[in-house]
């Protein structure tokens, strides 16, 4: 019973060590204006970090701009860049590279997420634990991953190599999945589809478990088979969800940099050599400022582009 | 008068007594790459701390990222470095860029001539622009590519009869790069000890400069060169001379008749674990790395030979590698940076640097007519310096370099176009780049 007297004192203490003029003020204020005053802390850090960059790499791409010479005069050099970078044959060539790596990596983990998904949906003994098993490689860190497939493809020692011999029977230091042209791109899709099927197994997951089971039980009772059920019920309403995977994945693989840098470099010569990989060699490498800011932007124009058409594809999907 | 003299000496004890005392409390910075030397270095710098009260830190970064790691340092106008070892090519953009402090006066003050260290380091190492008495670094460490092979092998009864029955020679360090291939595929697939080895380890790494520094071993030989004397940057028939094609191709045959499997992104450490696994006749790499190999339990001692780049048709050349000693200009303690180069530059910390495994290019250290017989290395390191050249050393260095390692990557190990097509397509490159810096 003591209490409540005492706390109502303690707050009527702290009331009145508020200066009046603030109390006022706060009073004063009107939703809009409270509402502004906790946004603009966000607001402020989103125009610092993100739309202040983006504006000033715009500004650089129409300029000589070396980050390595901060002295040298500043010329605007117009549309130079773009023009130079839309006529030059190795960054269509890395363009190339980069949607081959992007469509074959989406296809497989796309097929592999959801048969996983599919199994890990029908519950059986030991799902749990296979599902823990199934999503550790999404939680190492891509620097590991590189390193540790780097081993595993090594002709003389790697793992893989001596898996692929086992079951082939062609020996092991035959062939090298890093240093051939023709099998180079696919060791890259393979570690990437490694990594990263988990994740599109878990969305495919959700979007699985987000059916009702009262219409697979309807579909039952209309003696619906599996294989109907699946096409008819399954795969339609899983598929807003399938998409949102393959859209995450897309804008991922496009600004694929760690896992290629770590394992090819980009080689051998040039064939993995990944958009991010010749951005990263312009910026930073060459530091020709001006002209890869040109390039990054072109690179983004392209995502945000693709993204955005594909985004009005999944709407239309799930408004059916 | 004797009062007065003995003011004055109180006076200059007290501030004498007092710049130590200032040093004393001080620590600079050394930055460099993460290798053998880098210990070496550290040892001997334990004696300028007992001499100056200076405390030494150092900074080593691992060879594939130290020049993205210092020259963004630099260009960031970084305060992490005090002193830098910096590559030889990084000189003219330090220069120009005013990264390093200019040395010319500090030199005249002290006395530290140019002339005591070996030219082919000066040009390398300290001048900018070349062949200019404008000097940005003291030559702190010589290096060259050269080879190292298993003497114990060269040795074996059997392979001597086996390699002269298939050559009519005897098998011995080679004379030339045609020699060198023919040793490299006698060895390639060999057994030895029960184990199947291989030919050489070559330079074949993408990322950095790897390749560029390993194929310039059989390009200088067979005549490439970066430019005409006689006219500064004109590359056309200098860069893809029919010797230099013949180069570009020598270097591509040694690569897939006798290298490792998948060798094909080697650098230095690639080329060290090889050697020391017993898995290769001859290693390509830097004098550098030649005192640790030496030492090695497993193919150090008697079991390792060393032999300079070999020639072509009487030609020689070996790729320059080693640096420069520099001051970093946005050092806030410089004095002190300074103070350390002129320790360093002193003939006896130049030998006791020598005998630690740095490559001392001081002519102390080099004319001494005993060198030769101070390390079983020391004589090919002679004969090296005096054969070497050096990549652009320009401003533009990166975009050169980057351009001959996709070019020579793509040519090499990925089997696009030819050695011809290569080196046309670098000089498109470098025209580009030069023309953008108003070289051209």
């Amino acid at each position: 019973m003591n209490l409540l007297p005492s706390s109502a004192s303690l707050i009527e203490k702290a009331a009145r060590a508020t200066p009046p003029s603030f109390v006022g003020k706060v009073r004063g204020l009107s939703d809009k204006a409270i509402a502004w005053i906790f946004i603009a802390p966000t607001l402020l850090l989103l125009l610092a970090i993100n739309i202040f960059p983006l504006i000033w790499t715009i500004q650089l791409s129409f300029t000589n701009y070396r980050a390595n010479r901060p002295n040298a005069p500043l010329r605007d050099v117009g549309l130079a860049h773009y023009n130079e970078i839309l006529t030059n044959p190795d960054i269509w060539a890395a363009m190339q590279v980069t949607a081959r790596f992007v469509i074959a990596s989406i296809v497989i983990q796309t097929v592999l997420g959801f048969l996983l998904a599919w199994l890990i949906d029908r519950k059986f003994r030991g799902s749990g634990f296979l599902t823990t098993m199934i999503l550790l490689p999404m939680m190492l860190s891509p620097a590991v991953v590189g390193n540790f497939w780097t081993f595993l493809y090594q002709p003389q020692i790697g793992l893989f190599n001596y898996i692929v011999a086992f079951v082939t029977g062609i020996p092991p230091s035959s062939f090298q999945m890093l240093g051939d042209v023709n099998l180079s791109p696919w060791a890259i899709v393979l570690v990437d589809s490694w990594m990263w099927t988990p994740y599109v197994m878990l969305i495919c997951l959700a979007g699985l478990r987000s059916i009702p089971d009262y219409i697979y039980e309807a579909a039952e009772v209309d003696r619906a088979s599996k294989w109907r059920q699946f096409w008819t019920i399954t795969l339609p309403m899983a598929m807003p969800f399938i998409m949102l995977a393959v859209l995450f994945r897309g804008i991922e693989n496009f600004k694929m940099f760690d896992m290629v840098n770590l394992l090819t470099g980009g080689g051998p010569g040039s064939t993995t050599e990944v958009a991010s990989i010749t951005l990263k060699r312009e910026a930073f490498e060459k530091w020709r400022t001006g002209y890869s800011s040109a390039f990054a932007i072109i690179l983004f124009v392209t995502v945000f582009g693709l993204a955005n058409i594909y985004v009005r594809a999944l709407n239309r999907v799930k408004s059916r | 008068m004797r009062k007065l003299i003995a003011a004055a000496g109180l006076l200059a004890a007290t501030i004498l007594g007092a710049g130590q005392a200032q040093a004393q409390g001080k620590t600079i910075t050394l930055c460099w790459a993460a290798w053998d030397p880098a210990n070496a270095l550290v040892e001997l710098s334990k004696d300028f701390t007992a001499k100056s009260g200076v405390n030494m830190k150092f900074e080593f970064v691992p060879w594939p990222n130290f020049a993205d790691r210092m020259l963004n340092e630099l260009n960031s106008k970084g305060k992490l470095c005090d002193v830098i070892i910096g590559d030889s090519q990084w000189i003219g953009g330090a220069a120009e860029n005013k990264h390093y402090v200019k040395l010319n006066d500090f030199f005249a003050k002290e006395g530290i001539t140019m002339d005591d260290f070996m030219p082919a380091t000066v040009t390398g190492y300290a001048e900018w622009p070349k062949g200019t008495p404008n000097y940005w670094g003291l030559p702190a460490m010589g290096d060259a590519n050269g080879w190292t092979y298993r003497k114990d092998w060269f040795a074996d009864a059997k392979n001597q009869a086996d390699f002269k029955a298939r050559f009519n020679r005897d098998l011995a360090p080679p004379k030339s790069l045609a020699e060198l291939k023919d040793i490299a595929e006698f060895f390639q697939g060999r057994e030895i000890g029960g184990k199947k080895v291989y030919g050489a380890a070559v330079f074949t790494e993408r990322g950095s400069e790897g390749i560029t520094m390993g194929v310039a071993n059989a390009l200088y030989p067979f005549g490439f060169e970066y430019q005409d004397p006689k006219k500064p940057y004109a590359m056309e028939g200098f860069v893809n001379s029919p010797g230099a094609v013949a180069g570009l191709e020598f270097y591509k045959a040694l690569y897939k008749c006798c290298t490792p499997p998948g060798y094909t992104n080697a650098y230095m450490q690639e080329g060290l674990d090889a050697f020391k696994s017993g898995q290769v006749a001859m290693q390509m790499n830097w004098f550098a790395f030649f005192p640790g190999l030496f030492k090695d339990p497993a193919v150090g001692g008697d079991k390792i030979g060393f032999f300079v780049n070999p020639g072509h048709n009487g030609k020689n050349g070996s790729q320059l590698g080693g640096q420069g000693m520099s001051v970093v200009s946005y050092s806030p303690n410089q004095a002190e940076a300074l103070a350390y180069i002129k320790w360093f530059a002193a003939p006896e910390v130049q030998k006791k640097w020598w005998a630690l495994g740095g490559y001392s290019a001081h002519k102390a250290v080099l004319n001494d007519p005993n060198f030769k017989n101070t390390a079983p290395f020391a004589g090919d390191f002679l004969v090296a310096m005096g054969q070497v050249k050096d990549f652009w050393a320009e401003p533009s260095y990166a975009a050169l370099l980057l351009a001959m390692q996709k070019r020579v990557h793509d040519y090499v190990v990925a089997d696009q176009g030819t050695a011809k097509q290569a080196l046309d397509l670098m000089i498109q490159d470098w025209t580009k780049v030069f023309k953008e810096d108003g070289k051209l």
